[in-house]
């Protein structure tokens, strides 16, 4: 047991990749003798020479056509996109080549490619830094898509994603490549790629997150246990393939459910889980499935961050939201009478009624 | 101040000022660059033969939209000496990535013609095995797969296998981004693939004036450091000589080629376009008299290496090719909507399981009212 970052953690997979398959490639903006503007590759070019480890030039969409190419001809690229936002110029071959070319070829060509993404924000980034990308890639069929929230497992993470006979979207939540934890990569301890980790047992609420969201998360639920709610956290870990399983079962235990995401909230991967867990579990929840997010604006400048990001007090207000205090509805009780429904509909009746002739007022 | 005359390194990347060239457009012969040699009066009765089948073949597949059996197909008629040259160029262990237009370069390379239209037929797969054709899947976002190809360049170069990639690009797509990056990409790596444009004039309906205001395309390969050739596209001699040389410096100099071939595309962009919207006949007709079969066919006439009986052989073949691609197109085909979730990954996620089920759940119940609506 040693304590590591999650940027050595990164590093030390990739040179546990290099070192085991002779496929694998590592190339990108800077990665070579400078290790990549976070570190991630450093010393890769140094122990493992120009071949296996290189600079490209700076072109996105050039260095993941190229990855294409490579993996066409039998190699296994893992390329970086310096920064998220930097990445777009290569959503095209990422979307329309490297998503479907297993599909496109019924299966003769797959594409092992990972593409490594450092996003979201949290580091007072400028403009164009902080982007938390992860909706265009979940709603692309085809790529994976992984987010690690601990050193051990973003090392596990990307030894699998590496391995994987298809291509994996990596990102990598930048505020936490310096936290340190401690890790043991003698044996695998991690969930297999494809699983959600519940990292906090609780009776009362789910808090599903990922990525940089899932520290705040823990965080909120100690603080919620102050308030006597017992918060169960789940690290969701691989967005696609996405795991409804764990999910499901948590919240038909607790009832209720909160999805926290750093990314703006509209058309977000927040709203696709809130969507599933809703869909499977509607008459085990207690109160509406909420949604904690960023805003929906353009990501803000590093003195505004901190008013944009989902912190401790925007999950905590959210739970105040989950209704622990309401009356249950009459018509849901084991014990409903004909006559408590019928009352209950007498009174939604009049209370149409007194609308209808306020609205005529109105007009 | 003296101006200074530019670098022997600058002069063998340019361009020829003229495209190269061995036929006139009647057949008579001109003066090419010494560097290029005349191909092999075998090679030439083999690039003819190949070009009557090609033209066949693509008459045919615009037929067949006429007929409801494909869902569009561009023609490359006009284009015959490229797509061929193109095929003939490449050795087997060498990798093609064609674009939507090229048809007739893969069925050239020897894929089944049933298996090239399989895409344009309304399936969802290209229809070939790219691997075992060493030919990628025919790419429709343009200029995309000029840099999978330098891609494959590179890797033929790092797994020691002596192989060549040859992209196929239009004049449209000289004008995306991915081209340039490959170019640039490719000079960087020192990867051995040949970028070859066919400049047909036109992008869908925009000519070439709107496209580019290069001297000429082949001069974009400058700026890259990339050695760049022009050559007179409708020349089959000439394509051959320029493209064979080209692949070859690719493979034992180790660094990429442009080469920019003059051409015209004498249909409209697909069946569903309509070209005189945009040009006019005169236009058209000055491109039909250089057609490049013509021209062939009066050189080798000329010279005696053609007589009647290869021109019949050559007919026959292709009419017999027609008539096979005529049968099995007719014949319908049902693609399996269940397998429309096989290949999204190596394994299906969970939520694609159900969906599949989902699917299949819907046919079953459209199955049996079917069979109930008939049976009452």
């Amino acid at each position: 047991m040693t304590a590591m970052t999650m940027a050595q953690a990164l590093n030390t997979a990739l040179r546990d990749a290099l070192k085991e398959d002779d496929r694998v490639l590592v190339f990108g903006e800077d990665v070579g003798p400078l290790g990549g503007v976070f570190r991630i590759t450093d010393g890769l070019t140094r122990d493992f020479g120009e071949e296996r480890c290189f600079d490209t030039p700076l072109a996105e969409s050039g260095i993941v056509g190229l990855a294409v190419g490579m993996a066409m001809g039998g190699f296994r690229p893992v390329v970086e996109m310096q920064f998220d936002a930097f990445a777009f110029p290569a959503f095209e071959q990422i979307a329309s080549h490297v998503a479907k070319l297993r599909n496109r070829t019924r299966g003769r060509l797959a594409l092992p490619i990972v593409i490594r993404i450092p996003y979201a924000g949290g580091i007072g980034g400028v403009e164009h830094h902080c982007d938390s990308s992860e909706g265009y890639y979940v709603h692309t069929p085809g790529l994976k898509v992984v987010t690690p929230a601990t050193a051990e497992d973003a090392y596990w993470l990307l030894r699998d994603a590496i391995a994987d006979p298809d291509p994996v979207v990596f990102l990598e939540p930048k505020k936490l490549y310096w936290s340190k934890s401690d890790v043991d990569l003698s044996t695998r301890r991690v969930k297999p790629f494809g699983r959600a980790e519940i990292v906090r047992p609780g009776r009362d609420v789910t808090l599903v997150a990922y990525g940089p969201s899932v520290p705040v998360a823990l965080q909120a639920a100690e603080a919620a246990e102050q308030d006597g709610i017992s918060v169960e956290v789940i690290d969701q870990r691989t967005l696609v393939p996405f795991d409804d399983a764990t999910l499901t079962e948590s919240v038909g235990r607790t009832g209720r459910c909160v999805v926290v995401q750093e990314a703006q909230g509209f058309g977000g991967m927040g709203a696709e889980i809130a969507a599933r867990v809703q869909e499977r579990c509607f008459h085990l929840l207690h109160a509406p499935v909420l949604r904690v997010s960023g805003f929906d604006i353009p990501y803000p400048p590093p003195k505004l961050e901190h008013a944009h990001l989902p912190g401790v007090d925007r999950i905590l207000d959210t739970f105040d939201r989950l209704q622990f205090d309401d009356v249950p509805d009459p018509r849901h009780l084991a014990d409903a009478t004909t006559a408590t429904l019928t009352a209950t509909a007498t009174a939604t009746a009049a209370m149409a009624a007194t609308m209808t002739a306020q609205k005529g007022a109105t007009v | 101040m003296a101006v200074k005359a530019p670098s022997r390194k600058i002069l063998d990347l340019l361009p020829s000022a003229d495209p190269v060239r061995f036929l006139a457009e009647d057949g008579s012969t001109v003066t090419a660059p010494d560097e290029y040699v005349l191909p092999s009066d075998e090679l030439l009765l083999e690039g003819y033969r190949r070009m009557v089948l090609g033209r066949r073949f693509d008459t045919q597949a615009t037929a067949l939209t006429k007929q409801g059996r494909l869902a569009v197909y561009p023609s490359s008629r006009g284009q015959d000496a490229c797509q061929i040259a193109a095929a003939m160029a490449l050795q087997e262990q060498d990798w093609l990535f064609p674009t939507y237009r090229d048809s007739v370069a893969l069925v050239s390379r020897g894929i089944d013609p049933v298996e090239v239209l399989t895409l344009l037929r309304g399936d969802w797969h290209c229809g070939y095995d790219p691997v075992a054709r060493r030919v990628a899947p025919q790419c429709t976002p343009l200029a995309t797969q000029v840099l999978h190809a330098t891609g494959m360049a590179d890797a033929l170069r790092r797994k020691g296998e002596n192989g060549v990639a040859l992209a196929l690009v239009g004049d449209g797509g000289t004008s995306e981004g991915d081209f340039h990056e490959a170019l640039n990409f490719a000079a960087v790596l020192r990867a051995p693939v040949v970028f070859f444009v066919q400049n047909n004039k036109y992008a869908i309906s925009v000519p070439l004036a709107r496209q580019s205001a290069a001297p000429a395309l082949a001069y974009k390969g400058i700026g890259y450091g990339v050695r760049s050739v022009q050559v007179d596209g409708n020349d089959l001699p000439a394509v051959l000589s320029v493209l064979t040389a080209a692949v070859e410096h690719a493979r034992s100099g180790r660094e990429p080629v442009l080469v920019e071939a003059h051409t015209y595309r004498m249909d409209a962009h697909t069946n569903a376009d309509d070209a005189t919207r945009y040009r006019d006949e005169q236009e058209v007709e000055h491109w039909r008299a250089a057609d490049p079969i013509e021209r062939l066919t009066a050189y080798l006439r000329a010279r005696n290496l053609l007589n009647d009986e290869i021109v019949n052989t050559a007919q026959a073949d292709a009419e017999a090719l027609a008539a096979d691609l005529r049968a099995r197109m007719n014949a319908d085909t049902v693609p399996d909507p269940l397998e429309l979730f096989d290949h999204v990954y190596a394994e299906p996620t969970p939520q694609l399981r159900e969906q599949r089920a989902q699917l299949a759940a819907e046919l079953a119940a459209e199955l049996a009212a079917g069979s109930q609506a008939q049976e009452g």
